[in-house]
């Protein structure tokens, strides 16, 4: 493993190889790599063309709909009673999600590349759903992977995929969920390698994904840290996210990683409990260890094998995460924690019901956390979620929880 | 010199065409594999390419891919290969294994602990399809220690800078991906192989084996023409995907799966 660079680089990572710290890195096979390459290439050129940033700010503002408004939750922050809570509401986000930041993102880059076809995996469909938005905006063909487990619990997202335009092609394979459609993704890439556009949902995947996918979600904390010091007069105290790959979070965290004074708290999927084996929670409870292309947390077992990974919510039902929340849990600025899949679904009707805000089961976790967190803290200090999006698409896994059906 | 660099001197020598088949260890079963190892040879193979089984073999295709949930269910692992090679070597202390698999279960296992188990069980090289040599840089010289080589993929997208990169780390032999896509793939253009093969040729003095879409004597021959040897993978393991599992095939079952080995030797026996 290479050596932690922590000294030379601070916070700023990648190196140029992609590794953070003895993470990250590019796995992958020889058919991918002259793939991820040009992909490098193109990107470190395009992250240095103002133009293609004031086209990317252009489209987050007149379609997308930023920025998202930085909301202080009165009746759940006196629910929690403690620290003030504010809500980040990336679910106002077009498509429902902070998804579709990354999306425009990369949809600029494919059509920069002359790239004629999109794919994309996804879990919950959030990421799918921004994949076929934007290709359905730029014309593009759009083939969207998705667990055949998935495609059933998340049936609206999969029809939504559908009047957009896009293929959605089921995934048996494995345990049929996210990671396997992250592998029948990468295969289809090396295959049609010369005329696709592979858009990584998260901050996961060989270099540079887990940079660019960051650097496209670093809008949420951008906003955020401005909104915070013209609403609060100053910068939160603590700042919650929910972690499956990582993307909503590290959006969040990264511009501010060098404030010491904030606090920050990455979310895992703790399902029945991290003590049952039955979660997703790789940064409480994996090891170190590489799939999809990067050296990560994961949850394997003592023979290498990758577990089945078991979370309420499917955006957060992955065993691995992305590399750079791995290096930030080694070098202890983020505190990793958990939430049950029944901390979560009693945090979804908290918000529901005291704010009228229905949030998304994954965001549900970053709610259950702050509340336990905000009730430890001081009235004048203040907390910010990231609302990472809307609950729309769970209220068919939610009634059937609750023994209901639509 | 290492058993691969033996057997690719002695094949050259005669100017005989390697003849390298890839299967699952523990598909169906462990003690069937072993067989399966012993009549391949018997069948004409000069080296073996044993596949050690990962959950999430993302540059497969379905066909061995289900080879591998079925070596999983039964619960073959890394370690469980180590000793199905070891026990290999009771009987065969002369034709070459080559471990492929994915990168995951030798971090698991730890790099130094998988070179000196893998050298104490008898393995002559290593393929691990997702670590470039770029990410090679503490594995390498620890196989290299051991005697054992490491082996690298040139695939046609690889550009003619990272094949330098690709030669000056890989040893026992080269593999060249014959298409763009994952294993068991249909299409096999022989004049974009024959380009790519001779401007290898003038950066390694390595064995170059042609391997993914080689499914018959046919292929074999028109690859094997081409290069030192080829690859057979997904073609065997369509075969090993109808034998019972639980150990219980017969001789006659074990055959015809092999037979497409044995076609395969017969064809570029002709060349």
């Amino acid at each position: 493993m290479p050596d932690m660079q922590q000294d030379s680089i601070g916070f700023a990572g990648p190196d140029s190889l992609g590794h953070f710290g003895p993470y990250g890195g590019t796995f992958v096979g020889e058919t991918l790599i002259a793939a991820v390459e040009e992909l490098s290439r193109v990107y470190e050129e395009v992250s240095k063309d103002p133009e293609f940033w004031a086209e990317y700010d252009h489209d987050l503002k007149y379609y997308v709909g930023r920025p998202s408004p930085l909301y202080l939750a009165e009746r759940l922050t006196a629910e929690a009673g403690g620290a003030k809570i504010y809500l980040k509401r990336e679910d106002l986000n077009h498509t429902g999600a902070h998804k579709v930041n990354n999306t425009i993102g990369q949809a600029l880059l494919a059509k920069r590349m002359g790239k004629t076809r999109i794919i994309a995996e996804t879990g919950a469909g959030q990421h799918g759903v921004a994949s076929a938005t934007v290709a359905a905006r730029l014309g593009l063909e759009c083939f969207v992977y998705m667990g055949a487990e998935d495609i059933q619990r998340q049936a609206p997202n999969v029809y939504r995929m559908k009047l957009l335009g896009a293929t959605v092609v089921s995934v048996d394979s494995g345990s049929r969920t996210l990671k396997d459609a992250m592998n029948e993704a990468l295969r289809d890439w090396a295959t049609n390698v010369d005329s696709t556009y592979y858009i990584i949902g998260t901050v996961a995947g060989p270099h540079p994904y887990p940079q660019i996918v960051r650097d496209f979600q670093c809008i949420i904390g951008r906003e955020t840290r401005e909104q915070s010091l013209a609403q609060l007069g100053q910068l939160p105290d603590a700042l919650v996210a929910c972690v499956g790959g990582g993307s909503n979070a590290i959006g969040m965290f990264h511009p501010f990683l060098n404030d010491s004074s904030v606090a920050m708290y990455g979310v895992e999927a703790g399902g029945d409990g991290v003590e049952t084996g039955r979660h997703a929670a790789p940064l409480s409870a994996g090891v170190p260890g590489v799939l999809h292309g990067n050296r990560t947390y994961l949850m394997t077992d003592s023979g290498g094998q990758i577990m089945e990974t078991h979370s309420v919510s499917a955006g957060l039902d992955y065993p691995g995460v992305g590399p750079e929340h791995a290096w930030l849990k080694d070098l202890k600025r983020v505190n990793y924690v958990n939430a049950t899949d029944t901390e979560a679904m009693k945090a979804f009707h908290q918000l529901t019901r005291l704010e009228g805000i229905i949030p998304a089961l994954e965001s549900a976790h970053a709610v259950a956390y702050a509340m336990r967190l905000a009730a430890t803290m001081a009235p004048e200090q203040s907390v910010v979620i990231n609302l990472s999006g809307r609950g729309d698409k769970d209220i068919q896994t939610v009634a059937k929880l609750e023994g209901l059906t639509l | 010199m290492s058993r691969i660099s033996e057997v690719s001197a002695v094949a050259a020598q005669q100017g005989r065409k390697l003849l390298i088949p890839y299967l699952v260890a523990g598909d169906p079963d462990l003690p069937t594999t072993l067989k399966l190892l012993h009549k391949l040879v018997a069948d004409g193979a000069d080296m073996i390419e044993l596949g050690v089984p990962f959950s999430d073999p993302s540059s497969d295709g379905p066909v061995i891919q289900r080879g591998v949930e079925r070596a999983i269910a039964g619960g073959t692992n890394l370690a469980k290969v180590l000793d199905l090679v070891a026990e290999f070597r009771l009987q065969n202390d002369s034709t070459p294994i080559v471990l492929m698999g994915y990168l995951n279960p030798v971090e698991i296992m730890g790099y130094e602990a998988f070179a000196s188990r893998a050298s104490d069980a008898g393995v002559d090289g290593v393929l691990i399809v997702d670590m470039p040599p770029s990410e090679s840089s503490v594995l390498t010289p620890l196989l290299k220690g051991k005697h054992i080589d490491t082996i690298f993929l040139v695939a046609p997208t690889t550009t003619e800078s990272r094949c330098a990169q690709i030669v000056a780390n890989c040893s026992g032999y080269l593999y060249y991906v014959s298409l763009k896509g994952v294993t068991g793939a249909a299409l096999l253009d022989t004049e974009s192989v024959r380009l790519s093969i001779e401007k290898l040729r003038t950066m390694t003095d390595l064995p170059i084996v042609i391997g993914f879409g080689i499914k018959d004597a046919a292929s074999a021959r028109a690859m094997g023409a081409l290069s030192e040897g080829v690859i057979i993978g997904s073609a065997l393991v369509e075969r090993i995907e109808k034998l019972p599992s639980d150990d219980t095939a017969s001789a006659q079952q074990l055959a015809q799966v092999t037979e497409v080995i044995k076609t395969a030797r017969e064809a570029l026996d002709t060349l």
